[in-house]
């Protein structure tokens, strides 16, 4: 699974890259996690419980970051293994860009599913992994003061 | 014919308890303290298993035990195995690689097995089982049969290298080759057979129960074939001697194949049973566990070319086939692309020479082996697309080119092994184009094209063999088993009868067209016999049902076991009325001294036999014959289909306008039930055609059509009113003059369809499942290069 998208959040850059590596940002941001930890300056610890159609797990996994160029671009890159509910792992390019009225955010995911997630989630997954997408850069935009963010997330199968 | 007899239309005796839901399936049966089992599976398609950590899971509420592959090998239990051996062109065996019930070392599709969990409850086990830790390291897969060869593929087994398990042909390959030199028009085509599962209602299911005292095993499995699980479970997985082993199939909810086989889960649930301490355990395998574990059907890759003469005769074909047999070897699975594929690329044509090459691959998915039709679907597929797209090509009607090619002298010797005994093909396309008014079809096509609406034709005339199968023949094949089948005819003192056999019913109505035939033999009505079978405790032996064999084999064994009741009865008969032995004859359920009125009914000469009172020198008690019958040569049902179909272009969405189907398959016990089967059959080769895809993601692996969101199963709206009917020639092989009916359907409607879409888009290259999406496609590109 591809996908990418953009949003526009009104806040700097500095901002959206300090929130973008605050473990309690993300977990308050990402639907479902229940703890994110710090291991180190680039590596943390989640537990996730998602829901994908009819399957619904909590996911167990560790996110790296790489390619670290603050405050303008990241990778970050994960696994998740949801025992008998499969496993979800995958990548994105994150990269903020100074714009009128905020920081641009734009990033490219590719994924990979296994296990009862593909095997009844397939045509699910895209819709769901775009509204997890929104939901996280909706609730990020909040957080650093503002409203709705613009933009949106496109995610296609291949 | 009698009320009851051969030919009657008498309902089903099995369907009281189906339709008011007192079947007795394997789930049905509860022991006591049954313990259930639920499997870890893998998630990946191939991958190392670096560890697997229990003790989270053994901890959990009601967990019995968890049992790893480990174990099972340090238990030396035997692991699966295919019994038919296949020998590369180059004289080499096949390449088999292991396949233990549970996965040590390396998973290689997504199901595949690592460990088991039994506990109190199902749901217990099944929390329990997402408490296994497996720490799995990801190989790459691959999952496409025509790229499982290629260099640099990921290779799945030690034992077979660069995925190749055989390289096999048949046929003369030069004389072949000099018949095309002389044609004078050559056919090719290209084609997929798409990979599908069977999805029986009933999904398939075990408990395993073992007797410490006793140290004996007793198997309920959903199983078409239990003598034969329990040879293999014991002559090769070494689970116990068949003595100390005792299989019971009950009620099964279909099989189509894919309950022949014997499964990783039978030995896991025995072996498990053992492991806790005797307590049963029972495994039910849920919908998605079905779609991944079950033994898929086709997954063939094929070009095919076919020579003529400039008169329009066949002078040749040659084949060349990969066939995807899945990650491991399924127990019949490398017979399929090849005795029961390729013997049948004659059709129902004189073709001088055939040349055919199968190469069979293992890949990163699930084990594809027989699924109704089990290669003759496969090789119906290859010869009626080719002959329609000839006609095509040299413009003739494609039932007179058919027509131009038939056998008519029998028997006859096809170039690749097969010898028809009987048929009479121009019987059947006659009745099949009379019903369908094949000849009013142009008038039928402007019609509809005035609607602006696409109307095609096609037809599809198959052959198949059944009546599997002759022991010595098939064991000069390379089959493990003898393919015979016995019976044993037990005449009680009140004169009812229990019919034993070794063939299996799942569906086939065996309860009542067995019994039909007693009635036709002794004429006692058919609600005083019983058919018993799948119990190896109480049948002697048997082959079990698959290749449509229980009439033409099984009821073949039983004719000859009710010979010898029959002959037995006559003489005490004859010796109670003090009459000559050749003056009794058995008519209307009595024994008469033929020219008198004198006369003693059935029950009373079974009685007589048992109270043993006054019984000829030298006879023994009892009416009770057993036999075993072996075939002399498989039976060759064939027919002609033709389907019509009209397709809207503005959504691709094909409608079957009509369905004639005309079989000969010899002479009919009950043509109510031939309808059915045929009904059936249908159905899933139209779901074949035009709905039904099995999906692996290629790169990942990952099975995406694991349930009925994902996989489209032909529903009753899907399909039109079938018209079908039959010819009959006697078939010369067996004592009942049947031929077989259950996998034709399946056999001759995908050429059909396919050949009629292909007929009303205008262009020939609609893969299957023809969906709405691939003919709006396709009418899209051929109005493009038309334009």
């Amino acid at each position: 699974m591809e996908m990418k998208g953009e949003y526009v959040i009104p806040a700097s850059r500095e901002t959206v890259w300090e929130a973008l590596n605050d473990p309690e940002v993300l977990k308050e941001c990402i639907t479902g996690c229940k703890s994110l930890d710090k291991e180190s300056d680039t590596e943390m610890s989640a537990v996730v419980q998602a829901k994908v159609g009819p399957v619904k797990a909590t996911f167990k996994g560790n996110v790296t970051l790489s390619n670290l160029n603050p405050p303008s671009s990241y990778t970050i890159s994960g696994e998740g293994k949801g025992g008998i509910a499969g496993f979800a792992k995958g990548g994105a390019d994150v990269s903020l860009e100074e714009v009128e009225g905020g920081t641009r955010l734009s990033y490219e995911v590719t994924a990979q599913i296994g296990g009862k997630l593909a095997q009844l989630g397939s045509r699910l997954v895209d819709s769901t992994a775009k509204k997890y997408a929104d939901d996280f850069f909706s609730c990020l935009s909040k957080k650093l003061g503002g409203g709705e963010p613009e933009g949106g997330t496109e995610a296609s199968s291949s | 014919m009698g009320a009851e007899g051969f030919g009657a239309r008498v309902l089903r005796k099995e369907d009281k308890r189906f339709i008011t839901g007192r079947g007795r399936y394997t789930d049905d049966i509860e022991l006591k303290d049954m313990t259930h089992g639920v499997f870890v599976r893998s998630p990946h398609a191939h991958a190392k298993v670096r560890s697997i950590d229990t003790s989270a899971a053994e901890k959990m509420p009601g967990v019995v035990g968890v049992l790893t592959g480990h174990d099972l090998a340090a238990d030396k239990i035997g692991g699966l195995i295919c019994g038919w051996m296949i020998h590369s062109r180059d004289g080499s065996p096949m390449k088999m690689g292991a396949h233990p019930a549970l996965a040590a070392d390396t998973v290689r599709y997504v199901g595949d097995a690592v460990a088991i969990v039994v506990a109190e409850t199902r749901d217990q086990a099944r929390d329990a089982a997402e408490a296994v830790e497996v720490d799995y390291e990801e190989l790459p897969a691959v999952t496409d049969p025509a790229k499982a060869t290629a260099a640099g593929a990921p290779q799945i087994h030690p034992e077979a290298e660069g995925n190749l398990i055989y390289d096999w042909t048949i046929g003369d390959e030069a004389a072949t080759e000099g018949q095309f030199a002389n044609a004078a028009h050559v056919t090719k085509i290209d084609l997929v057979n798409n990979r599908l599962v069977p999805n029986a209602m009933e999904p398939r299911a075990a408990i395993g129960s073992y007797d410490q005292a006793e140290e004996h095993f007793t198997l309920y499995n959903t199983t078409q074939n239990p003598h034969v699980a329990r040879l293999v479970l014991s002559a090769f997985v070494g689970m116990a001697p068949e003595h100390k082993l005792r299989v019971v199939a009950p009620d099964v909810g279909g099989g189509f194949g894919s309950k022949i086989f014997i499964y990783p889960e039978e030995t896991a649930c025995l072996w498990a049973s053992r492991k806790v301490g005797g307590r049963p355990v029972k495994w039910v395998a849920d919908r998605t566990e079905a779609f991944l574990t079950d033994a898929h059907g086709r997954d063939h890759v094929t070009h095919a070319e076919v020579a003529f003469d400039a008169d329009n005769r066949v002078l040749g074909l040659r084949v060349k086939t990969i066939a995807n047999l899945g990650a491991y070897m399924s127990t019949f699975s490398s017979s399929v692309p090849t005795y029961l594929y390729a013997t049948l690329l004659s059709g129902q044509y004189a073709i001088p020479q055939i040349f055919a090459e199968v190469q069979a691959v293992y890949t990163n998915t699930s084990p594809v082996d027989a699924y109704r039709g089990a290669g003759r679907p496969e090789a119906t597929f290859v010869v009626e697309r080719l002959m329609e797209t000839a006609a095509r090509e040299l413009g003739v009607d494609p039932a007179e080119l058919r027509r131009k090619n038939f056998v008519r002298a029998f028997p006859h010797q096809t170039p690749v092994i097969m010898a028809y005994d009987a048929g009479d093909y121009d019987a059947s396309l006659d009745a099949a184009l009379k019903a369908a008014d094949y000849a009013g079809f142009p008038a039928r096509r402007a019609e509809a094209e005035s609607r602006g609406k696409k109307r095609g034709i096609g037809l599809s005339c198959y052959i198949e063999a059944c009546g599997i199968a002759p022991s010595q023949a098939v064991g000069s094949l390379g089959a493990g088993v003898g393919l015979w089948e016995s019976a044993e005819v037990r005449v009680n003192p009140v004169g009812t009868i229990e019919v034993l056999t070794g063939t299996h019913s799942h569906g086939q109505s065996h309860e009542t067209t067995f019994a039909q035939i007693i009635n036709e033999r002794f004429g006692v009505p058919t609600d005083t016999v019983s058919i018993v079978h799948g119990d190896t405790d109480k049948v002697q032996f048997g082959m079990g049902t698959y290749g449509s064999r229980s009439a033409a084999v099984g009821l073949s064994a039983v004719f000859k076991a009710l010979d010898k009741v029959e002959a037995k009865a006559k003489k005490l008969a004859a010796h109670l009325m003090e009459a000559a032995e050749g003056d009794i004859v058995l008519e209307d359920g009595s024994f008469k001294v033929a020219g008198t009125d004198r006369a003693l009914a059935f029950h009373e000469v079974a009685l007589a036999a048992y109270t043993a009172h006054n019984l000829p020198e030298g006879m023994e008690p009892g009416l009770k014959e057993t036999s075993f019958y072996d075939p002399t040569n498989f039976t060759f049902p064939a027919g002609s289909y033709v389907c019509e179909v009209e397709i809207d272009p503005d959504t691709g969405v094909t409608e079957i306008v009509q369905f004639v189907a005309a079989d000969d398959f010899g002479r009919i016990i009950n043509p109510m039930i031939v309808e059915g089967q045929v009904h059936g059959g249908l159905a899933q080769g139209i779901g074949q055609a035009l709905l039904e895809g099995c999906v692996y993601d290629h790169e990942s692996g990952q099975l995406v059509t694991a349930s009925f969101m994902d996989y489209c199963m032909p529903r009753a709206d899907d399909l039109p009113s079938f018209n079908v009917m039959t010819t009959e020639t006697v078939c010369p092989g067996n004592p009942l003059g049947v031929k077989g009916c259950g996998e034709a359907g399946a056999i001759g409607s995908p050429p059909a369809l396919i050949n009629a879409l292909t007929d009303a888009i205008g262009r020939n290259d609609l893969a299957m499942p023809a969906t709405p999406q691939r003919v709006w496609a396709a009418l899209r590109s051929s109005s493009a290069a038309a334009a």
